[in-house]
């Protein structure tokens, strides 16, 4: 059994949602990376969605644009991601690692050096934001082979049928994506995910998360009975722009702020 | 040669390998959308009369085919014809594409009109048919070009749309294209978005081309009525590919008519100080497209750099990689040095006044026309005026308006 199969099992032994925690890799350097996931962990994240930076984020709000930015200032790339996995598993072979970008970053390292490797390394997922289902086909052929799960996404806008087609697709966990825009946006609207998601959960069995636009607590707490999971991003991100010597203390209150509103 | 049968793009989207649908889901079902309602609507007996009145009482269409005499004579070759697309209202091919998807986000029931915009000629060309509908426009456009094309930002404030300035990344058309995305992506509902170039993904690529495919089939017709052959050769300047594919498209299985597309050379190719993908560029993916891209070995995207601002973007339209790809048409660049060259010279000697991404394309007819003979004909879109580049030719001089 994999890494996040495993861990929503646990989850839901326990009846308790998961903490999926995304910031990006690199941002501000690698070994705040490291440290921050560790801490993550200790506080209490369930899943790790590690972003891998690229120059043009289309589908992220400023928070996660400037993650992004300040990662790539120092050339991180997708191999030293790995590379810091690598380093992670080395005390951690329990949390689930996703990582989360964009088709070009993915594609210049290649569909299959990057599955071998990326499986070696310890990652469990891949989520590729502008790699809807028609795309697809040679990510889903290598990563199938390796053992890796795709994590896909629904929108707002994805119709039922759409929906089908996507879930036939999705391993890992199924990502629901709270409202039509960008990451970081404050617009969620709870009886509209509700609805939606209800319908989610009728047409697939594996867990749903429900991500962009939780930002702390209480608005974890609205929506974390819809679902399996909650995902948290722009305001981790926010955090690891800050004052480098404050990371520390800033990412303990936030998710544990976070950790306490779901249970 | 491409064949008649075979449809360009396929229902996926795809020239050859390249175009497709590279977006977030939540774009996904409005591009289905898009796409299926245009194939619908672009049969409609009264939408093409609507656009055909558009480009006939609002645009000026036809555009003449003018020959440049002076100019022929003068670099001793082949006979050049100018397309001129600068005699289009608001001064460049770009409106050709805006007239039909305004009407196309008219019938679709959308009330607000988003774009992007480099040079902002595009971005004038959206604002005026906005106004011209009565509907509400954001233009996206990129700080850097705000400082280069201020004359065109005070004419999309004038047209009523609302320019907002793009400070991430390279602040130049890639970026406002991103944030065009992004607002797009937050107001799917009730916005349309009109792409600029024959980039981005599926249909825009090909809804682009299709409006502006209107330069090619007159191309056709007045080749045979006013020079009675058709064209040895066909060149236009390429950034996204808009103008060079509308001009192209029509004669694409016209065997015995060459056609070059004209990339922005920059400081030089090897200073990589450039803006020519299909030049130097490699395969990716970026705004919902495969296709060249200038980009590193990690993938990610380089900051281009053209004298042109409407010429300065990492990528281009699929279906140009796929023509290169079979060798139906052929891209070469031209540096900014020759373009202002060109530009100067085409002043000069026809009183004509180039946009400085069409002195690309007269770059190259430069070099080119002298080493073919009297009887051959190149037709080349001038494809905008160059009111818009006063300020960027005489800072280069060193003149202060
Ligand atoms: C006059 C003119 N020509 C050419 C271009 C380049 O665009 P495309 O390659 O899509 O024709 C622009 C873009 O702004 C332009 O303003």
């Amino acid at each position: 059994m994999g890494r996040i199969q495993e861990t929503f099992l646990d989850l839901e032994k326990l009846k308790k949602k998961a903490l999926v925690g995304y910031i990006v890799s690199g941002d501000p350097d690698v070994s705040s990376t490291l440290n921050a996931m560790q801490l993550m962990v200790k506080g209490g994240v369930h899943v790790i969605e590690l972003g891998i930076a690229f120059s043009d984020p289309m589908a992220e709000g400023p928070s996660i644009q400037q993650g992004h930015e300040r990662a790539l200032k120092n050339k991180i790339s997708l191999q030293e991601t790995l590379g810091l996995v690598k380093s992670f598993r080395e005390d951690d072979d329990k949390t689930p690692i996703v990582l989360m970008g964009y088709m070009n970053t993915f594609e210049a390292l290649g569909s299959k050096v990057f599955s071998s490797t990326a499986k070696e390394n310890g990652v469990d997922g891949i989520l590729i934001v502008d790699m809807p289902i028609e795309e697809s086909v040679e990510f889903t052929e290598q990563t199938k082979k390796h053992g890796i799960d795709i994590i896909r996404l629904v929108a707002p806008t994805t119709s039922e049928s759409r929906i089908k087609k996507i879930c036939k697709q999705a391993s890992g966990y199924v990502y629901y994506i709270s409202l039509k825009g960008i990451t970081g946006a404050n617009s969620i609207n709870v009886d509209e995910v509700k609805n939606k998601v209800l319908k989610l959960r009728e047409l697939t069995e594996l867990p749903v998360v429900i991500g962009f636009g939780i930002k702390d607590g209480s608005t974890a707490s609205s929506v974390k009975d819809l679902a399996d999971g909650i995902v948290v991003g722009s305001t981790l991100v926010d955090i690891m722009g800050g004052n480098k010597e404050e990371i520390e203390k800033h990412l303990s209150i936030k998710i544990n702020d976070l950790s306490r509103a779901l249970n | 040669m491409p064949k008649k049968d075979k449809k360009v793009p396929d229902s996926q989207g795809r020239f050859g390998a390249y175009g497709g649908v590279y977006v977030a889901e939540t774009l996904v079902p409005a591009l289905e959308e898009l796409a299926q309602q245009y194939e619908l609507i672009k049969e409609n007996k009264e939408f093409k009369s609507e656009v055909q009145n558009d480009l006939e009482k609002f645009v000026g269409r036809p555009s003449p085919l003018y020959f440049a005499k002076r100019w022929s004579k003068q670099l001793g070759g082949a006979k050049i014809y100018l397309k001129r697309e600068d005699l289009n209202h608001t001064g460049a091919h770009k409106i050709n594409n805006t007239v039909g998807q305004i009407l196309l986000a008219k019938r679709m029931g959308k009330t607000r009109i988003i774009a992007e915009t480099g040079a902002g000629q595009h971005g004038v060309a959206t604002a005026t048919v906005a106004a011209r509908h009565g509907m509400k426009c954001v233009v996206y456009m990129g700080e850097e070009d705000i400082k280069r094309q201020s004359l065109n930002v005070y004419r999309i404030k004038i047209l009523g749309a609302e320019v907002i300035s793009v400070n991430s990344g390279s602040k130049t058309l890639k970026d406002a294209m991103n944030e065009a995305m992004r607002d797009w992506v937050t107001n799917v509902d009730d916005t349309y978005y009109i792409i600029g170039s024959v980039a981005g993904p599926h249909p825009y690529p090909q809804i682009v081309r299709d409006f502006n495919s209107v330069v090619g089939k007159e191309v056709l017709v007045q080749s045979k009525e006013e020079i009675g052959k058709m064209p040895d050769l066909l060149v236009a300047c390429v950034g996204g590919g808009s103008n060079a594919m509308g001009l192209f498209y029509p004669f694409l299985e016209i065997s015995t008519t060459d056609l070059v597309g004209v990339e922005a050379g920059g400081l030089g190719l090897d200073t990589g100080k450039h803006a020519a993908p299909l030049n130097a560029g490699s395969e990716g993916v970026l705004h919902g497209m495969r296709t060249y891209l200038m980009q590193d070995d990690k993938g990610q995207i380089q900051d281009t750099h053209s004298i042109a601002a409407g010429l300065d973007y990492p990528g281009v339209g699929p279906e140009h990689a796929w023509l290169k790809d079979i060798g139906r048409a052929n891209y070469t660049t031209a540096n900014d040095q020759e373009a202002l060259d060109a530009f100067k010279e085409l002043t000069l000697v026809e009183g004509i006044m180039p946009a400085l991404e069409t002195a690309h394309a007269l770059a190259y007819v430069k070099k080119k026309a002298p080493s073919m003979d009297s009887e051959q004909v190149i037709v080349v879109n001038v494809s905008g005026r160059g009111d818009k580049d006063i300020n960027t030719v005489a800072n280069i001089e060193g003149i202060e308006l």
